[in-house]
């Protein structure tokens, strides 16, 4: 009995990241999911979905939603991500000036998601794009 | 009033709405921020464990069907002593030539005893708001849990941010517990010792009533601004002979005297503050501020009205002009201004040690969602789904004719069980196409949500060629 959901990425698009998140988050909130399980999934996808505002040309996003967890794919066209245990260390980030400037970038974001996911798988082909499974075990706890 | 499954009193409110008054215009279910007001038979009906006590109905109601409750003021005369606790956006209603020690006269001639100002209090939520920010596991931003409409609305639509709220009490009720102390000091017991406040706005009264992570209140009842602005108001100007008193030289200091103005509370914290008013920017900044897209904040100042307490809807005067009017008092007041009360009162510093020990709120903060169908996760999941096949077929308009304030908010009445979907006028119409439906049962339904009198003709209405109220 899982729902699906789609939503569209632009890059470069800040002015409307984080609609997905809020879309979720409300949902989340409709099931009577604990505070601390939304907020790692809100991290999570809010963190994917800049990154593809950040760094990709475009991409979508597909959640999958049932009573016990909730799968977020986030598949980009976009440059593609060389070295994926580099991407993934605290503090890398290959965002521009400009988008450090507005507050990302930081370098925190796949750390982050990594932290608060029970399930991440990151693929990647450079010049292609980049793709992100999350997986989110709703009864869970805080991490 | 209808009531949502979950439970019920869980707020106690404030604010009521007269069914013999009320003409179900939906105005009011239009401005609710949290979605709280439906229309049934002609009159709007609060659902109660959504409302947050902000007002904003109350403002928007054309012909003052909703009233906000306030204790009988004769109340005050069970107490020997009866202290009337003000707020300074009182005395910044009125003219400048009007005095403080003029106000207070007039409170003294209606039977306080003492008449205190609430900023006062403000002295010890400085030091208090530092200790917290000193404590670096708490998280960031610290929301100021001053204003009590923002702390409900946290409770019902961002539970994530409870942990944010700081769990200190308001300048008001460090002033009561203060006034409490002084009195029983000089011999009074507790149960001689009346406290009113004289409050701004609804939100206030529902969190004496019922605070929130609180067990009791230092506070006995609260008496309405707008009745204390009228009675002196009318004192002033037929020129009653006042017991003369010349306490309160403004003895509150230039900072806490605008505690209560929009940014009044975050100039005085430490560190990087942001000071947001007005219910909607409000909602809209935590609703970011819970998708994690902000950081570097260390305090947060939420007020549910523009202009903080100058814009309680229980004031009769502009906002702006009141605001105005106490940030040049502000000004003129010489820095760290402590003119002494003339009853020879300690100043409220002298109890520092006391009310310090009081200020922290002690009981968990409890979430409260809204959002929640049900408490049965797979039963949520149906009521979700279900919800969703609905909202293919609304129209998406919004228009209210439903008498729920959104097709979404219908969609997620029906699946409660709280609404039908031929309450949409959209679907009646087509289902009358396809003679499912007949225009007798449509007529029907559209007078069991909006009564019978909006469809007979009404000359008195405003607007129209009898005007009268």
């Amino acid at each position: 009995m899982a729902m699906n959901f789609e939503y569209r990425v632009e890059g470069g698009d800040f002015t409307h990241a984080g609609y997905a998140s809020s879309q979720v988050k409300k949902m989340l909130k409709q099931l009577g999911v604990e505070s601390t399980v939304i907020k790692r999934v809100v991290v999570c996808l809010y963190e994917a979905e800049v990154n593809i505002v950040a760094h990709a040309w475009n991409g979508v996003i597909i959640i999958t939603l049932d009573a016990d967890n909730i799968l977020m794919k986030l598949t980009d066209n976009g440059p593609g991500i060389a070295d994926i245990e580099l991407a993934m260390q605290k503090g890398y980030s290959t965002a521009s000036p400009e988008v450090r400037e507005m507050g990302f970038g930081a370098g925190m974001g796949l750390p982050n998601i990594s932290a608060n996911a029970d399930r991440f798988v990151i693929t990647s082909e450079p010049g292609r794009g980049t793709s992100l499974e999350i997986t989110i075990n709703l009864n869970g706890n805080a991490v | 009033m209808l009531s949502d499954r979950t439970g019920k009193g869980f707020f106690h409110h404030a604010l009521t709405i007269r069914e013999d008054i009320c003409n179900g215009c939906s105005l009011c279910m239009r401005v609710c921020p949290t979605g709280a007001l439906r229309i049934r038979d002609g009159k709007a009906r609060l659902i109660e464990d959504r409302c947050v006590d902000c007002g904003e109905c109350f403002r928007s109601c054309p012909v003052h069907a909703i009233i906000i409750e306030q204790d009988d003021f004769s109340r005050i005369f069970d107490y020997k002593h009866r202290v009337a606790l003000v707020p300074a956006v009182l005395h910044g209603q009125f003219r400048h030539e009007v005095s403080m020690s003029e106000i207070s006269a007039v409170l003294k001639s209606l039977g306080f005893t003492w008449v205190y100002e609430v900023e006062h209090g403000a002295e010890i939520l400085k030091p208090a708001i530092d200790e917290l920010m000193n404590v670096r596991t708490l998280p960031r931003p610290l929301i100021s849990s001053y204003c009590p409409a923002v702390v409900r609305l946290i409770q019902v639509r961002f539970p994530a941010l409870i942990r944010n709220l700081a769990t200190l009490k308001a300048p008001l009720e460090m002033a009561a517990f203060y006034c409490r102390r002084v009195l029983r000091d000089r011999g009074a017991h507790n149960a001689e010792i009346g406290v009113f406040y004289v409050t701004p706005c609804a939100a206030k009264i529902a969190a004496v009533k019922s605070p929130v992570g609180e067990e009791s209140t230092p506070i006995t009842g609260v008496i309405n601004m707008d009745f204390i602005f009228n009675r002196i108001n009318r004192t002033l100007r037929n020129k009653v002979e006042l017991p003369h008193g010349d306490d309160h030289a403004y003895s509150v200091d230039q900072d806490t005297l605008v505690w209560s103005l929009t940014t009044g509370e975050a100039s005085c914290v430490n560190g990087r503050t942001l000071a947001i008013d007005g219910i909607n920017n409000v909602t809209e900044f935590l609703e970011q501020l819970e998708n994690d897209g902000i950081t570097g904040i260390d305090y947060l100042e939420l007020r549910a009205c523009d202009e903080g307490c100058a814009g309680g809807v229980l004031l009769s005067s502009n906002r702006f002009l009141v605001a105005e009017r106490l940030r040049n008092k502000a000004r003129n007041l010489k820095p760290g201004n402590r003119a002494a009360d003339s009853d020879d009162l300690p100043d409220i510093d002298a109890y520092h040690d006391y009310l310090m020990n009081k200020v922290r709120i002690t009981d968990d903060i409890k979430p409260r969602s809204m959002y929640r169908l049900s408490g049965d996760r797979d039963e949520a999941m149906r009521m979700m789904k279900r919800s969703r096949r609905l909202m293919c077929w609304l129209p998406g308009t919004d228009c209210g004719l439903c008498g729920a304030p959104s097709c979404q908010a219908l969609a997620e009445d029906i699946v409660r069980r709280r609404g039908d979907i031929s309450q949409c006028v959209f679907i009646r119409e087509s289902n009358m196409e396809k003679d499912l439906m007949d225009r007798e049962r449509s007529n029907e339904i559209m007078r069991r949500i909006w009564g019978d009198n909006n469809f007979t003709k009404n000359c008195n209405k405003k607007g129209a060629e009898n005007e009268s109220n």
